[in-house]
């Protein structure tokens, strides 16, 4: 078989059902239950940090703990 | 020992091109060779003079620098273009402005890629390149990696960009469309693209917050897709290594369609998912409020970026593209429908609760009217891949207006407002210099862009219109001279509708350099203040 009927063949199979899974995966993982807090802490990433870096000893420490809405 | 190698480095390439300037084989690259010539020199001197002078300490802060010169590169670039989009248009209008003794050099078919390259990749691309370093500092929490690579980015790009378009006044070019720089040109802007990456990645992993806000997403998508589209569509075999004529490596219509996968993934990789990057982070600051859903920008993100790859044969609707490869395009395109009013709506609804700043901040009117016109022309973008519509509306003057509506109002109005934005902040001044000046910008370039979409759906549709027009014993009605004369009067509001586009950039030029020269410094925050 010719490379291109063999990359048509794979593409139109294996790759379309891969990717399908993958971005039909994305929006289950999105809107798992319990995934509503981390997404509004992410949402408030630019309002943390405006002015200056955090420090090295802050790794884990970024986000900030009080609630914000 | 570092500056050593600088200066040897600098010094062989200086010797380098010119050498390739004396072998030149046409102007376009005798120039070039020339200007990579007093560059490698004057750089080899500045490193020269620096040399053996102590280095400023490490610094800790965010690099900002580098955010600054974008900001003004922006500007100056945008006003370059939208000064030769406005002449462009009064030559086509009126072509006694196709100079006779400029003929070669500052004709329409010469200037038109000058204006598309500067407003796209000059403009455009400053603005994403100094955005891009901006968000993702304040996002990762972290200084831009790599120390001066960012610097080498930013001349690297404004090297790129003068030896395209002098190259192009010059008469190099490979005739693909926002595709035209030679080859030396191309390789030099991976290079540049190379290093872009690494400064926006490298950042990225040594962040600070756990998480990567989804701006830098967009972003990510912009470099990594652009380097792969400008790889494929630009390999081609130079001449001459001392001319700069290449030959492509694909031909006819396989060369067709990578050029259009390249040219809509441009469009949509870099004209709206970069953009996209700046309206997440820009439209929630100035607003001051996170973003409406999170969760939606997530799943814009992986839709757009799912289903504009696929969307470039629409560009090639009727031709000897397989009907199958059209009609996917097409498809893909209409499906785009959702992402896009998805994250339109995502951007609008950010301001739920806070539409009362519509009436007191001009900067985030600025940025809602951007965001409408995104949800636009990427309505009227999908409407057009129909194939009915568009064997209609191809080759027409209607295609040009879909694209500014998309270029002026969208990417326009976006930087613009992400000008606004930033130019206090990086020049620590408490506020801009005038509020009233920015309301002027706004109410012109509306006007402007609205004029020029308007006669331009007029012009459009009427000459396609034209141009299938026959006789009861189908015979073509119109000659295409016919359409020409019809078109002229829209033409003119055209060129009108650029000017006063180009008259509120000005304002907003001038305004940005009154804040950085006039406008009070900011006070000194309280230590202890919060970090909001």
């Amino acid at each position: 078989m010719d490379t291109y009927s063999l990359m048509r063949e794979f593409a139109d199979s294996w790759a379309l059902l891969l990717l399908t899974a993958f971005f039909v995966g994305v929006i289950v993982w999105v809107f798992r239950p319990g995934s509503t807090t981390g997404h509004r802490d992410s949402a408030n990433i630019p309002f943390r940090h405006e002015n200056k870096p955090a420090r090295d000893d802050d790794e884990n420490g970024a986000r900030t703990k009080e609630a914000r809405t | 020992m570092w500056d050593y190698v600088k200066m040897a480095i600098f010094g062989v390439i200086a010797v380098l091109a010119a050498i390739a300037a004396n072998y030149a084989r046409d102007a376009a690259y005798l120039v070039n060779a020339l200007t990579v010539m007093l560059v490698a020199g004057g750089m080899f001197l500045w490193t020269v003079r620096s040399t053996g002078e102590a280095k400023p300490a490490v610094e800790t802060g965010y690099m900002d620098g580098v955010v600054r010169a974008g900001v003004i590169a922006t500007c100056i670039w945008g006003v370059v273009g939208f000064a030769a989009g406005t002449f462009i248009a009064f030559q086509l209008a009126f072509p006694a402005l196709n100079f006779d003794w400029a003929q070669g050099y500052a004709n329409f078919g010469r200037l038109r890629p000058l204006h598309t390259s500067a407003v796209i990749f000059a403009f455009g691309g400053n603005a994403l390149i100094c955005t891009s370093f901006y968000v993702v500092q304040r996002t990762s929490a972290a200084r831009l990696w790599g120390g001066n690579a960012a610097w080498f980015v930013f001349w690297g790009y404004q090297l790129f960009i003068v030896l395209a378009a002098t190259g192009y006044l010059l008469g190099a070019t490979q005739s693909k469309e926002y595709a035209e720089p030679e080859w030396y040109v191309d390789w030099w802007l991976t290079v540049v693209w190379v290093v872009y990456l690494a400064v926006f990645l490298g950042t990225i992993m040594k962040r600070k917050e756990p998480h990567i806000y989804v701006a830098n997403w967009f972003y990510l998508s912009f470099i990594v897709t652009v380097a792969m589209l400008h790889v494929v569509n630009n390999l081609s075999i130079p001449v001459s290594l001392f001319g700069s004529k290449s030959v492509q490596v694909f031909a006819g219509v396989q060369d067709a369609m990578t050029q259009w996968w390249y040219g809509h993934n441009a469009v949509g990789f870099f004209l709206t998912a970069g953009f996209l990057g700046m309206m997440y982070y820009f439209v929630p600051k100035q607003a001051e409020r996170p973003v409406f859903s999170y969760k939606l920008s997530i799943i814009h993100f992986w839709a757009l970026i799912f289903l504009y790859i696929w969307a470039g044969p629409h560009h090639l609707h009727y031709t000897a593209l397989p009907d199958w490869a059209s009609t996917l395009g097409m498809v893909f395109s209409i499906m785009l429908w959702m992402p896009s009013w998805g994250g339109m709506i995502n951007g609008l609804m950010t301001l739920s609760g806070a539409w009362d700043k519509l009436r007191t901040d001009p900067i985030i009117r600025m940025m809602v009217v951007s965001v409408g016109f995104y949800g636009m022309s990427t309505f009227e973008g999908p409407m057009m891949s129909i194939k009915a519509v568009n064997s209609l509306s191809h080759y027409t003057d209607w295609t040009i207006g879909h694209v500014h509506s998309g270029a002026l109002g969208w990417n326009g109005m976006i930087t613009f407002g992400a000008l606004y934005f930033l130019t206090p902040k990086l020049w620590n001044k408490e506020r801009l210099y005038s509020l009233s000046m920015v309301n002027w910008h706004f109410w012109l370039a509306t006007i402007g862009i609205v004029l020029y979409a308007s006669s331009m759906w007029v012009t459009g549709i009427m000459e396609g219109l034209m141009w299938r027009e026959v006789d009861a014993q189908g015979f073509l009605v119109n000659s295409f001279a016919d359409t020409v004369a019809a078109k002229f009067p829209m033409y003119v509001v055209r060129g009108m509708g650029g000017a006063l586009y180009i008259t509120g950039a000005l304002i907003m030029c001038y305004n940005l350099w009154k804040t950085v020269t006039n406008a009070p410094a900011k006070a000194d925050v309280p230590v202890a203040a919060p970090a909001e």
